[in-house]
């Protein structure tokens, strides 16, 4: 696939341990300058460990080290499986997208029974 | 939102997604078209730009003091608020569902540069059957609200939708207009607007001046609450499209004109409007402003 101009996207791939269970899918975040929007979803077929995966578009090309580093320390707070981290980002800083991955967790877990 | 009522927080500062949540009664709103069906500009990512899940806008229905609605918001941190061609598809085509549900009113939470100029001809479509499809609402004598207290203001396209509405509900800390500021610095120049001059930019555009010229139905302080209370006021109360209707309001346009068009400034047309203390305008919050401007009738407002 061929990226456009300008924009990154960049997968990663996860083994989680907690489960993370039906939810309905959270949104946090708006694409703003400087901010991004996180989208939980449920992911069907995740396996029986249960898959964390994580999709990023992005408008700050050439940062996939950082991203994957940001994306292994979300993974380490919160070995979740079973769920698809969707993320359209307008230059976040990492610890920006370490807040809204958290804050997208708390709200998910606040709307479950 | 750590506030004890959340309804006492700002709109100015709350997300598209908050205000629509804290304007219905709780727990009532549903989505139509919400993030997950990722139906999604397809202009912005050839651009480079990224795109959001739900394009900037949310539709969907709800109730409002129990009667049922239909709400977008639009949200000002993503283009600007933007009418790009799948935003505008999402208002027509939540205007052409209150065709068929007929509820107690259409809800616009409008907070838009105009049209979202990445989509170019799309957007400027898309802002016309924006207009077309809120007409035909009206004319179906359903109800259209808009609801400006956005920090980007509601300008271009969304300026005009705006006034095509039954009644426009407005902070003082939005603005609305056509052509914004730095538009017309930029053709007219620094002599005519300046664009860095924020007082100049809200005692023009403001929804002070707006209240006080009548393009603004109904003022409030920038509280979710204040919206939701005006617009539970506004609730079922439409108001015929007719030809006598345009006429009057092109009379009242011609008359602007002729009674203002020389004004320099803002305060200049509040004293002619018999403000004696014209300058102090500017420091008076809501309440204050309606009671000047309908001595009688003040309580009777939210």
């Amino acid at each position: 696939m061929s990226i456009p101009h300008g924009l990154e996207t960049l997968h990663f791939s996860f083994t989680g341990t907690q489960p993370a269970g039906r939810f309905a899918p959270v949104l946090v975040g708006v694409v703003g300058s400087g901010n991004l929007e996180v989208m939980i979803e449920p992911l069907a077929d995740s396996g029986a460990a249960g898959e964390c995966r994580l999709e990023v578009s992005t408008s700050a090309r050439g940062f996939a080290p950082i991203w994957r580093a940001v994306a292994e320390d979300f993974h380490a707070r919160h070995p979740l499986g079973g769920v698809l981290i969707s993320i359209n980002d307008m230059g976040a800083t990492p610890a920006v997208v370490n807040l809204r991955l958290d804050q997208a967790v708390a709200q998910m877990r606040s709307a479950q029974p | 939102m750590s506030l004890a009522n959340p309804l006492q927080a700002s709109f100015a500062e709350s997300t598209a997604r908050e205000r629509v949540l804290q304007l219905l009664d709780a727990g009532s709103f549903t989505e139509i078209l919400g993030p997950s069906a990722r139906v999604m500009s397809p202009h912005l990512s050839q651009l480079g730009v990224p795109s959001s899940f739900d394009d900037g806008v949310i539709v969907g229905e709800g109730r409002l003091g129990d009667q049922a609605v239909l709400v977008a918001a639009q949200e000002g941190e993503f283009m600007g608020g933007g009418v790009g061609e799948v935003h505008g598809a999402k208002l027509v085509g939540l205007f052409q569902r209150a065709l068929r549900q007929r509820p107690a009113a259409v809800l616009v939470l409008a907070e838009s540069g105009g049209v979202r100029l990445h989509e170019a001809n799309a957007g400027l479509i898309a802002v016309s059957e924006v207009m077309r499809a809120l007409l035909a609402t009206r004319a179906a004598g359903i109800p259209t609200l808009m609801l400006i207290g956005g920090a980007n203001g509601c300008f271009g396209g969304m300026g005009l939708v705006a006034r095509c509405a039954d009644h426009v509900v407005m902070s003082d800390a939005a603005r609305l207009s056509m052509s914004g500021p730095e538009v017309i610095e930029s053709s007219h120049g620094v002599e005519e607007f300046d664009a860095k001059d924020r007082a100049l930019v809200w005692r023009t555009t403001g929804g002070k001046h707006r209240y006080l010229m009548g393009d603004c139905d109904v003022l409030v302080d920038d509280q979710l609450g204040a919206f939701r209370a005006a617009a539970l006021q506004l609730l079922g109360q439409a108001r015929p499209l007719t030809l006598e209707a345009l006429e009057h309001e092109h009379a009242l346009l011609a008359g602007r004109l002729a009674d203002h068009g020389d004004a320099a400034d803002a305060v200049d047309i509040w004293r002619r409007l018999g403000i004696a203390d014209a300058p102090s305008v500017v420091n008076l919050d809501a309440a204050e402003l309606r009671l000047l401007k309908h001595p009688a009738q003040e309580g009777a407002q939210p």
